[in-house]
């Protein structure tokens, strides 16, 4: 396998787009990121397409915008991890020689429809009469058993949520660029408990786009080319609460073993993460799925200030966090997480999101992150999940 | 003019590892063992994700009591499904789970605790277009 190197990468702000279409956003984006390296389309050997909602062919409509090269173009659909998954498949086209310059494009359209969906004939669906099944109920309950385990409390998992809108007040491409204090997020109304509105994503369209090449061609490109050190997709084993209550975690913690021994690093060695916070509930989860912190400490881990930007609370929030904070923790990884406002603010178009990530990280490793920049970045993990469920892990190298 | 036999209204489970009696009292839930592994899964089965066999498998009937694992009240659900209302994981002793409502508490989180015990009771929740009855089954604390 050869080394691969990100070369070019581009997002469009997360939003809602209901005049243009998902292929034109999926177009800009790719050719955004083709201008980002200075790579012609006809350069390009092949088109990875992330897309959900219009899989088949969307890699194809987008080409009909952007180029119609007649190049191979692979749809991908994997449920949240659709863009990331995308983005893997284009790693290995890279990797196993066959080709040498490929592009990876994400794209969603979702309007204003929302996670639930329509459910089909009320009259013998399950949902609200037998259980729930919805997103939020499933990352509720996710939550729950956390607090089950370790007695944590609404007011830890909310705090990835404060944390979160914080980070996106410095991101010009987060669909949401507003500060939330705790008792905002508190108050706002209940979703599905302990998840409040603003500890749930938004809904909304987007695309990403990143050109990947192999890493003995990237230097003709750009004077900093970004490794793929790690490119890692697991799907859920066998529980035995199986299909009753989706598992989030083991999935996440298998993806990372794997990632961590690719890349010869650990948690210790990661100075930022993106990872799959579509429920402020779900970041704390994954804090300790991926070992930034040990198991049951995830709610000490946000308090502390470890995973915000500059490894600390702003001073404006010192008093509402500090009842909640354990002053004798000692953060296993001081990874910032989320710098981009995460999906609970930066949004969730679903098939963009994987590609968005790896975006990000690229920006903080070269140092272009703005306001929002991770100082010294060097290495940078992207993880995301989608239900199901499927599970991609990429660890980025400066 | 030839007309479709109008079939006679039916009394169905809402879901299928509800098994119907006679009586409401008589419904139960039923698991499928896997004759191969022994695995114990909720409902019907075909084929075993934990050993990759066939099976064959044994169907069982589930305990009626269980204890909530754990839960979520949910305020927002697709349209026309009343909220707020409890959503729980109930574990049964036969080392399985069910997703489930809770009834008879008032969906508060100050009401509701993990490990709470629960019985199983069935009743009529809706009725399709061509009037086929649809019975679920909900847990209330015991």
């Amino acid at each position: 396998m050869r080394e691969v190197a990100v070369i070019g990468v581009s997002m469009i702000k997360f939003g809602r787009y209901p005049d243009r279409s998902v292929q034109e956003l999926g177009a800009q984006a790719g050719l955004e990121a083709l201008k980002d390296c200075g790579v012609e389309m006809k350069a390009v050997e092949a088109l990875y397409s992330g897309n959900l909602y219009q899989t088949s062919g969307s890699g194809q409509r987008i080409l009909q915008q952007m180029g119609q090269t007649g190049i191979p173009v692979v749809n991908v659909a994997n449920a949240c991890a659709t863009g990331s998954t995308a983005f893997r498949e284009a790693y290995f086209a890279i990797a196993s020689g066959a080709y040498d310059m490929v592009l990876a494009i994400g794209s969603e359209q979702m309007g204003k429809q929302g996670l639930l969906g329509s459910g089909g004939d009320p009259a013998t669906s399950p949902e609200g009469r037998v259980g729930s099944y919805i997103m939020p109920s499933v990352f509720g309950m996710a939550g729950m058993e956390h607090s089950r385990a370790y007695g944590t409390q609404q007011e830890h998992f909310a705090l990835a949520s404060v944390k979160n809108h914080f980070h996106s007040t410095q991101n010009p491409l987060a669909q949401y660029q507003k500060e939330s204090p705790l008792d905002e997020v508190l108050n706002s109304r209940t979703i599905a408990y302990p998840n409040t509105l603003l500890m749930c994503c938004p809904t909304g369209d987007g695309a990403a786009a990143a050109v990947l090449c192999s890493m003995d061609k990237a230097r003709q490109y750009t004077t900093q080319p970004i490794k793929v050190a790690a490119s890692v997709l697991t799907s859920d084993p066998y529980t035995d609460r199986d299909l009753t209550l989706p598992d989030i975690s083991t999935l996440t913690r298998n993806a990372a073993k794997i990632a961590y021994e690719q890349a010869g690093l650990g948690p210790e060695d990661l100075s930022q993460v993106e990872l799959h916070d579509c429920f402020a509930t779900a970041e704390l989860l994954h804090y300790e799925n991926l070992g930034l912190c040990a198991d049951g400490e995830a709610g000490k881990h946000v308090a502390s200030g470890a995973p915000w930007i500059n490894n600390r609370i702003p001073t404006k929030y010192e008093e509402d966090i500090a009842p909640l904070q354990d002053k004798t923790y000692q953060p296993r990884s001081k990874a910032v997480v989320n710098a981009s406002g995460g999906l609970l603010s930066k949004g969730h178009p679903l098939g963009a999101t994987g590609v968005a990530n790896i975006a990000e990280i690229v920006w903080h490793l070269r140092g272009q992150a703005g306001n929002r920049q991770v100082e010294g970045s060097k290495v940078g993990l992207a993880h995301v999940i989608g239900l199901a469920s499927a599970c991609t892990i990429n660890i980025l190298q400066k | 003019m030839a007309e479709a036999a109008t079939a006679t209204p039916e009394t169905r489970p809402l879901v299928p590892h509800l098994k119907l009696g006679e009586t409401r009292d008589q419904d139960y839930l039923a698991g499928s063992r896997c004759q191969n592994c022994g695995t114990l899964y909720v409902g019907p089965r075909q084929f075993c994700a934990k050993c990759s066999s066939q099976g064959p498998f044994a169907t069982e009937r589930l305990s009626s009591n269980g204890e909530v694992y754990v839960w979520s009240i949910i305020h927002q659900s697709r349209p026309g499904i009343p909220t707020p209302y409890i959503a729980a994981v109930v574990d049964l002793p036969e080392g399985v789970a069910v997703n489930a409502n809770i009834l008879g508490v008032e969906p508060k989180p100050e009401n509701m605790h993990f490990g709470m015990k629960v019985k199983m009771e069935t009743e009529k929740v809706s009725e399709d277009r061509e009037g086929n009855s649809y019975i679920a089954y909900h847990f209330v604390p015991a």
